[in-house]
């Protein structure tokens, strides 16, 4: 593995003004992707900083008025295992369930998890092909090459690769906050605006700089939260990442839909929000799917699939369907 | 406290009384920070198997490298070395996770479960027993990956951890809920090529039982 010396802080305000000056230095929390794209020579860090010490920031924390915070060094198996977090959202009980594996979540942490970087086989090949996120200007193998994994949505002629967080994908249609300490004083995050789509600079992953920690991540309360449900397609049934994948969540009236968040992992540089099908679902009866489907169909209009992934449109809107109808059993 | 470099120094001065004299700068100090270098030696005291050990390793070392080349605990196995079959399941602070995909280095102060550990004077653990009498294994490879996954597992039900199996997470789970489903789920991490499964889930499903 390629060589790195190992650091580490004892509070935040210490890791971020190392991590400010110092390019050459990168947070480790859980380490599963890091340490995986070491191995891969897709990152090579000259330092590592060790953050698992800094203290406060592992509780899950539910509060009074339904709302969680969720620390940034909680690993994954704590969240998933939450009772108050499988009783008020169990979306993201189950988003978490559905990634990895038991070895795996019981060591990654949930900042981390929403830091991870494409699974795009280009970016990790070991070989070097051309990739603009491993390095910028280098060309995107994915776009002439194998795309059948790859983005639908939002894409670029620099890249069209996908994010793979399954949680991400629940706490986009929550429209959760990250709260990050940086040089400047802590920011709070609206979700949507953390991941960003891949444009010219799609070695950038999100809205993140130099100095920034995440140290939460805030999932505001949601009527939509209890009646919520993460279904993930993919080729193996167990231990893979998406195809495509649903957070489906809704309040409803009478059997039709009152309100409801949507969005999809799997389809685009970060997780897709499928807001004109979230507006079009409303006062739709829940037991007729022929009017879901149309509602759903409204998010696809702008869907530009690549040459081996078209089936991604068509499979996304059934899993929506399914994810949306599973919800509404619980509400 | 300021930022800690993680080297040889420091044992050395923590078995001195003194540790904080010379490998700790204020934050902000690029200048040491910048003078450490990559390969550094690293001291690391960890409980393993119940024994207090302190292993000297690089930062990049795995914990499972270290396990099998400077500890001699061989029955952890290296398959993937990417976090993909399992095969090089510890147990760290009772939790599972692998080695492969661990410093060593940032594991100061824990205990660490490898196979060799699982055994109580001289008796095998009920999984390993287990996995005998259901013949859970062809080759072997895999096996003590599985094994304490498994054992790690059937906690984590006791504990009541739901699955992806789940059918409902915001139920209760109770380890009566331990279905031949659910125990392939929470197994899906540990790979076997010899393709045991049936009779791996069988072993894991006695043992849950005896649990």
């Amino acid at each position: 593995m390629h060589p790195f010396g190992l650091w580490r802080a004892a509070d935040s305000a210490q890791a971020i003004a190392v991590h400010a000056k110092d390019p050459g230095i990168v947070f480790i929390a859980g380490g599963t992707d890091l340490i995986g794209l070491i191995k891969d020579r897709a990152a090579l860090p000259e330092r590592l900083l060790d953050i698992n010490g800094l203290p406060g920031m592992a509780n899950v924390e539910v509060r009074q008025d339904g709302s969680l915070l969720l620390g940034a060094l909680a690993r994954m198996s704590d969240v998933a295992a939450h009772p108050e977090v499988r009783r008020l959202f169990p979306m993201i009980a189950e988003s978490l369930l559905f990634a990895a594996s038991g070895q795996l979540r019981n060591m990654a942490s949930i900042g981390g998890n929403i830091m991870q970087r494409t699974r795009c086989a280009y970016f990790r090949d070991g070989d070097d092909l051309p990739c603009n996120k491993r390095k910028s200007g280098s060309g995107c193998s994915a776009l002439p090459g194998l795309n059948r994994g790859h983005a639908i949505f939002g894409w670029s002629e620099s890249c069209v690769a996908t994010h793979p967080s399954d949680l991400a994908v629940a706490l986009a249609a929550l429209d959760a906050i990250v709260h990050v300490q940086g040089q400047a004083g802590d920011r709070a995050i609206p979700f949507r605006e953390f991941h960003r789509l891949p444009d010219s600079t799609p070695e950038k992953d999100n809205a993140l700089d130099r100095g920034d920690l995440i140290v939460a991540i805030e999932v505001p309360a949601r009527a939509e939260g209890r009646a919520s449900h993460y279904l993930k397609v993919r080729d193996r049934q167990s231990y893979e990442f998406a195809l495509v994948s649903v957070a489906a969540a809704i309040t409803t009236d009478g059997g039709r839909v009152r309100s409801a968040r949507l969005a999809m992992g799997g389809v685009a540089h970060k997780p897709w929000r499928l807001t004109a099908a979230e507006t079009a679902l409303r006062g739709v009866p829940l037991n007729d799917s022929d009017a879901l489907k149309s509602a759903i169909a409204k998010s696809f209009n702008d869907a530009r699939p690549l040459a081996h992934n078209a089936f991604k449109v068509e499979l996304a809107q059934r899993a929506t369907l399914r994810a949306l109808q599973i919800a509404g059993a619980r509400a | 406290m300021g930022m800690v470099a993680i080297n040889r120094r420091q044992l050395i001065e923590g078995a001195l009384g003194a540790v904080g004299s010379m490998s700790i700068t204020t934050s902000g100090g690029d200048a040491s920070f910048a003078a450490e270098l990559p390969a550094a030696a690293v001291d690391v005291r960890l409980t393993i198997n119940g024994d207090v050990r302190i292993i000297t390793v690089e930062p990049r070392t795995t914990l499972l490298d270290a396990l099998r080349a400077q500890l001699g605990l061989t029955g952890t196995k290296k398959g993937c070395d990417r976090g993909e079959c399992g095969a090089c399941t510890v147990h760290i602070d009772d939790r599972r996770v692998l080695s492969c995909m661990t410093l060593a280095a940032m594991q100061e102060g824990k205990r660490v479960t490898t196979i060799e550990g699982l055994e109580r004077d001289g008796k095998l653990h009920p999984l390993q027993e287990a996995f005998i009498e259901h013949d859970g294994f062809q080759c072997g490879f895999c096996t003590s990956g599985q094994i304490m996954s498994g054992v790690a597992m059937i906690e984590e039900a006791k504990a009541g951890w739901p699955s992806a199996a789940t059918a409902d997470v915001g139920q209760r789970f109770t380890p009566a809920d331990l279905s031949a489903s659910e125990i392939r789920e929470r197994m899906s991490g540990n790979l076997c090529r010899c393709a045991c499964y049936p009779n791996i889930v069988d072993a894991i499903a006695s043992a849950a039982r005896r649990a």
